[in-house]
Parts: C-alpha cells; sequence; structure tokens
C-alpha cells in the first residue's frame, strides 16, 4: 500500500485556485520530491497531507488515513518541517527538543534518547545549551529536522527545508535525508533547487497548481528523447540567439551560462544551418556539442508547454 | 495534561528570557497604580477663592479666615469690586468667589438674615459641585453659630432641623479609597488581557503555531497552556497591587483578602479568556492589541461604573454592562476592600462573571482551529 494516495485534490483560497485536481500515490520508503516555482501549490498540498488545511474537493490518505476525516490520526504518524524556521528562538537547542518530545507524548527515557540521538544527528553535541536564535542556519535547519522526527514518523514532509542555506549544509542536510530514507522513512519534499531534485526518486513538476510532469528523474528527461539539444558557444551569445532562434530548422533557444542551447526540430540532427547562419552574421563558434538535457531544461520545457496549452 | 506541563514550562523559559517582558508584568502595574491612585482623584482641595469683601467689617472677616482656614479653599485675593470676580474666574486665577455684601456686619450684629453670594466655575463640573458643597457647609456652620449665641442659654432650639450625617465605609470620603480598588481591577485586565492577546497570535507571527499544530497537541490543552501562566502572572501581580494599596496607600481592606484573591483569579479567568480570543481572531499582534484596547477594553472602562456610576447611565445602555465582567469585579473589590462585606451579598455577581469567563473561554477554544478550513 503507497505512503500517500492523493485522488484529485484540490484547494481553493476565493477565487484562486491554489491546488487544481492533483492525484498521485507515493510509495513506502521512497523519497518523493515536487518540484515547483513559488505559488505552484506546492506548499498548499503539503499542508492539505500533514492536516493542517481542508481540502475544497478530492481525497488523500497518509498512512491509510483519511487527511480530511482524521487529522489528529495522520498527525500522530507524521513529522513536518515547514519552510519557516518554528523552533522557539528563546529555548536552548536541548529545550527544543525536551518540549516538542513532551508534545509528541513521548516518555522521559525516551526523550532522553531520542534527544542523544538528534545533537548526534544535527552535529549540536555541546551546543546544548545554546539559544537556537544563536545557531547558524545549517544547525537551525538539522535541529528543526530532528525535531520533526522525535517521535519516529514514518512518513516525513518535508516543505523547502533547504531555503536560505549554504551548499556546505545542504550537502549535510540531504546526506541526513538520504539516510532516513535507507531506514525505510518516506519523504515528502518540496523544493524549488533542481539540484535537490536529482536527490529524489520520483519527481512531481507543479506549475499552476496541476501536476505537469511526474516520474523519475530520468524518465522526465525522455521527453527530450525526440530532440536533440545542442551547445553553443560564441563571443557575443545574444546576437547568436536571435539569429539561430528563426531557423527553421530551431525549436527555440535559451541562454544556458554563458553559452546558448539550441533545441531542433524533433528527428532533426543536422547542425549544418546553424553553423552557416552564424558563419554568415560573422559570428566565430567554438565547436557545436550535442548536450544531455538538464533537469532545468525539463522543467523550462514543461512550463513552457503548459503556457503554451493554457492560452 | 502533561502537554499543558511542557506548554506552562516552555512559557516560562520563553518569558525568563524576553528583557521585556519584566517591566510589562511587574513594573507597569506599579507604576499605574501609583499614577492612577494619585492622578485620578476627585478629592478637591485648596480650592483658588476670589472674595469681594465689600463690607470690611470684622464679621467679614471672621468669614473670610474661616475659608482661608479650611483645607479646602486658599484666598488668593481680597478686593472690593465685584467686576474682579469675572476675571480672576476667566484667567483661572480663582475657581470660586464669595461676594460678601456691605451690610453683611451690620445685619449679622442686628441677628437679621443676610445674603452672602458664592460663585463658582462650572466649566469642571465636578470641582464645582465639591467646592461649592465644601462653601455651604462653611456658611452653614457660621450660621449656626450666630444663631446658638443669639439663643438665652438653656432655651429650645426651635424651628431648625439639625441633620446629623453619618458616612459609611469611608468616613472621610476619600476618592482615593474609592479609586485604587478600582484602578486594580484596571490593571489586572489591562495586563492580563494584553497578554493573552499576544500570546496565540505571536506564535502564529513566528511560525511556531503551525509546527504546534502538527503535533498531538489538543486545542484544550494549547488554551490552558497559556492561561495557566499568564494566570500565575496575574496572581503575583494581585497580590503586589493589594499589597501597595493595603501598606502604601492606606486603603483599609475590610473583608476577607482569601476571598478577594479566591475572587480575583475568576477575573483573571475573565480577562486572560477575553486576550486568547481576541488572539484566534487577530492575524498578527498589532491587529491583536488594536482590537484589545479599541474593541474591548476602552468601552469595558466607560461601561463598568468604574468612572460613571451605570445607575446615571441611559436605560438602554444599562444592559449593556452586564456583558462586562469589569462591572461585576468592581462590586466585588470595592465590597471587599471598603464595606468588609463578602460572598452573602455579591454572590450574584461573583457567579455571572464566573459564568462570562468559562464561556469566552469555551469560545476561545473553539476558535483555535488546529486545521483551517
Amino acid at each position: 500500500m503507497p505512503a500517500v494516495t492523493v485522488r484529485e485534490l484540490t484547494r481553493r483560497f476565493g477565487a484562486f485556485l491554489a491546488v487544481d485536481r492533483v492525484s498521485f500515490d507515493v510509495e513506502d520508503g521512497e523519497i518523493f520530491g515536487f518540484l515547483g516555482s513559488n505559488g505552484a501549490g506546492k506548499s498548499t498540498t503539503i499542508r492539505m497531507l500533514c492536516g493542517l488545511l481542508k481540502p475544497s474537493s478530492g481525497t488523500a490518505t497518509v498512512g491509510g488515513i483519511d487527511v480530511e476525516r482524521d487529522p489528529e490520526g495522520v498527525k500522530r504518524r507524521i513529522g513536518y518541517m515547514s519552510q519557516r524556521f518554528s523552533l522557539y528562538e528563546l529555548l536552548t537547542v536541548e529545550e527544543n527538543i525536551t518540549f516538542f518530545g513532551g508534545l509528541y507524548g513521548l516518555d522521559k527515557r525516551r526523550i532522553a534518547a531520542r534527544r542523544a540521538f538528534v545533537l548526534e544527528m544535527a552535529g549540536l553535541k555541546g551546543r546544548e545549551k545554546t539559544l537556537t536564535r544563536d545557531l547558524a542556519g545549517g544547525w537551525r535547519q538539522r535541529l528543526a529536522l530532528g525535531c520533526a522526527i522525535l517521535h519516529e514518523p514514518s512518513i516525513l514532509f518535508l516543505d523547502e527545508p533547504t531555503g536560505g542555506v549554504d551548499p556546505v549544509s545542504r550537502r549535510q542536510f540531504w546526506q541526513l535525508i538520504d539516510r532516513l530514507s535507507g531506514q525505510g522513512v518516506t519523504v515528502f519534499v518540496t523544493t524549488h533547487y533542481l539540484d535537490e531534485a536529482e536527490h529524489c526518486h520520483r519527481l512531481a513538476l507543479m506549475h499552476a497548481g496541476r501536476i505537469a510532469a511526474l516520474g523519475s528523474v530520468a524518465e522526465l528527461k525522455q521527453i527530450f528523447r525526440e530532440r536533440a539539444v545542442v551547445e553553443v558557444r560564441t563571443g557575443s551569445p545574444m546576437a547568436a540567439l536571435r539569429a539561430l532562434d528563426d531557423l527553421p530548422t530551431v525549436e527555440k533557444t535559451s541562454p544556458f551560462g554563458t553559452a546558448l542551447h539550441v533545441w531542433l526540430k524533433p528527428g532533426i540532427r543536422d547542425t549544418g544551418p546553424l553553423r552557416t547562419r552564424l558563419d554568415e552574421l560573422g559570428l566565430p563558434a567554438e565547436p557545436f556539442e550535442f548536450v544531455q538535457p538538464s533537469l532545468e531544461d525539463v522543467f523550462m520545457d514543461v512550463v513552457a508547454r503548459e503556457e503554451a496549452a493554457s492560452s | 495534561m502533561r502537554r499543558v506541563g511542557f506548554l506552562v514550562r516552555k512559557e516560562f523559559q520563553e518569558l525568563r528570557r524576553n528583557p521585556r517582558m519584566f517591566p510589562v508584568i511587574f513594573i507597569a502595574p506599579v507604576l499605574q497604580l501609583f499614577v492612577l491612585g494619585y492622578a485620578a482623584t476627585t478629592d478637591v482641595k485648596n480650592v483658588p477663592l476670589m472674595v469681594v469683601d465689600a463690607d470690611r467689617s470684622a464679621a467679614s472677616r471672621d468669614l473670610i479666615a474661616r475659608f482661608d482656614g479650611s483645607p479646602y479653599f486658599t484666598v488668593v485675593g481680597v478686593t472690593t469690586d465685584d467686576a474682579d470676580i469675572q476675571r480672576a474666574i476667566e484667567t483661572r486665577q480663582a475657581w470660586m468667589a464669595l461676594s460678601i455684601p456691605p451690610e453683611y456686619g451690620e445685619m449679622v450684629g442686628r441677628g437679621q438674615p443676610v445674603t452672602v453670594q458664592v460663585v463658582t466655575d462650572g466649566s469642571d463640573s465636578n470641582s464645582a459641585t465639591v467646592g461649592m458643597a465644601y462653601a455651604s457647609t462653611l456658611i452653614a456652620e457660621r450660621a449656626a453659630e450666630l444663631a446658638a449665641a443669639r439663643r438665652p442659654p438653656g432655651a429650645p432650639r426651635l424651628g431648625s432641623i439639625d441633620a446629623r450625617i453619618r458616612v459609611w465605609f469611608n468616613p472621610q470620603l476619600l476618592s482615593l479609597h474609592f479609586m485604587v480598588p478600582g484602578v486594580l481591577a484596571l490593571l489586572l485586565m489591562i495586563i492580563t488581557t494584553v497578554l493573552g492577546a499576544m500570546a496565540i497570535v505571536r506564535e502564529k507571527e513566528l511560525g511556531t503555531l503551525e509546527q504546534l499544530n502538527v503535533t498531538p497537541l489538543k486545542r484544550w490543552e494549547l488554551t490552558v497552556g497559556k492561561l495557566l501562566p499568564f494566570g500565575l502572572i496575574g496572581m503575583v501581580d494581585v497580590i503586589l497591587v493589594v499589597s501597595l494599596a493595603v501598606l502604601w496607600f492606606e486603603i483599609p481592606l475590610r473583608g476577607s483578602f482569601p476571598l478577594l484573591f479566591g475572587l480575583s483569579l475568576v477575573y483573571l479567568l475573565c480577562t486572560l479568556s477575553l486576550g486568547l480570543f481576541v488572539s484566534t481572531i487577530s492575524h498578527n499582534q498589532q491587529q491583536a492589541m488594536m482590537t484589545a484596547v479599541f474593541f474591548f477594553m476602552m468601552p469595558m472602562i466607560y461601561l463598568s461604573g468604574f468612572i460613571f456610576p451605570i445607575e446615571n447611565m441611559p436605560a438602554i445602555i444599562q444592559p449593556v454592562t452586564y456583558l462586562i465582567p469589569l462591572r461585576y469585579y468592581l462590586v466585588i473589590v470595592r465590597g471587599i476592600f471598603l464595606k468588609g462585606v463578602g460572598l452573602e451579598s455579591f454572590w450574584k455577581d461573583a457567579l455571572l462573571m464566573l459564568g462570562w469567563g468559562v464561556t469566552v473561554l469555551a469560545l476561545a477554544t473553539m476558535r483555535s482551529k488546529k486545521t483551517l478550513s
């Protein structure tokens, strides 16, 4: 049985449709990522799954429990970490752990054991008496994660857990997530960092309240199987961008760092016309390279198609 | 229940580290008690008095000396021209004026009726009323003395009614005695309602409320977990303010302190529940503050009988005052302090206050949703 099942889940805020008939399953023990821009409906979905927000329509079960019928039952089985840091800043590290352990109904011995575990996991040994306010970003994040798993939930919801955290801390954080997943915890995570999405076993790309694409990273990249992407490096990329955009063999172009990515139309692999065009304009370019599309390419492509379809 | 214990402990850990809380909780009530205790007084003393003495006799000077010698008046000038009265009162140099006619001494000597005029500045109607009462008393005393002096010794007093007024409970009619117990009620309401109003909405703003909402914490546990620590603070304030009232302001506490304390707890239940209710209907601390102060506390103070007697309010307004817990507590706190009476005389007020507190607490608990719809 899947850890999470979602069917036609919808949430309105007045006239605004934040989540629009979303359906998917999350398998037991997988890391499931929700990728999308701000306002795509990621947080709204996660908050409905955690029993914090009532769905307008549709159903969802978490650990086999209906979120609308028994939100409190769901809360006993899950851990949740919101995108805002939500521990008590005026409490010390260990006071926060004890407090949340108490709220989850752990007894004294259990709280002590879990406190040791969290301090170890978050690398906060020796900082037990530090005010949470005075912790740096990475430590706060790991402490918040620790407080969310004090009661050893089998399903963990993380809403943009690494916002505003430096890259080293982000890497450490994801190591912890991988470790939890290895222990059989199902992890449901939202992010807008594409590199983080690569850690997920499966990904749902969300756009304007709908799931625009869903699958493993490899599966998602399949949408480019028919289309070759050419990386073009030239001295004046903006001029090249405009010149190549209206070639008949080119589907679209986009800047990629200091280079360009040029999508050829499905089935076309001949880069001759590109070279000819740049030569005509006197824009010398390095030798062309076929490249693997990145997750960012996938995401941009999916969003562009969704936009085109809805307009 | 164990969860409530964790909440209370957390609340005190936070309070201890919040440097702004100590002054708000313990210094503010003391300061306010002093300011309100001394400033919110309706006693009138040393009223500046202008005297027009057209008689200039020994008799008129005797009357003037009686005014000047009393603690209620200070003679700021003696003149012979009635026109000076207007000038003195307009410039607020004098609040009252006494005009003695030229024939005063002669008439008094002959034992005939004579009229003196008292003018008062009605723009401050409270002081005017009090000042006039003092002036009438002084003049009446003098008249009585003159009448007694002319009566042959042993002869009965004829045709005069001698009213002997006895003031109960506050014999000197000191407004301080009346005000300070009221100030206690007011202070407790302001401090605890504000604390309560900040309590939940602050966590909403910080984002910690959402984290609490994903734990198995129950709604009533959250409400009680906020109520208890602030209730404890309120109890300390009750002891603090009552001690100051008795030891510093020397207000007699004629009734039972345990009863006062117990009913103060019921009152705290009302004010804290009101605060928590405001907290649940507000989105941020600023909004909670505005709602608590302007929508609830100000009307409550005006309509509670703290300033204006309820009996003097228009008939339509009077029923509204039953919705105000401060009304009941004022009856109780003044009753215990000044009259020394007990539950037998205000059990109805106590019950209504308890009912109010329980109702609003229930409302606040129902409003604090864990799942937003």
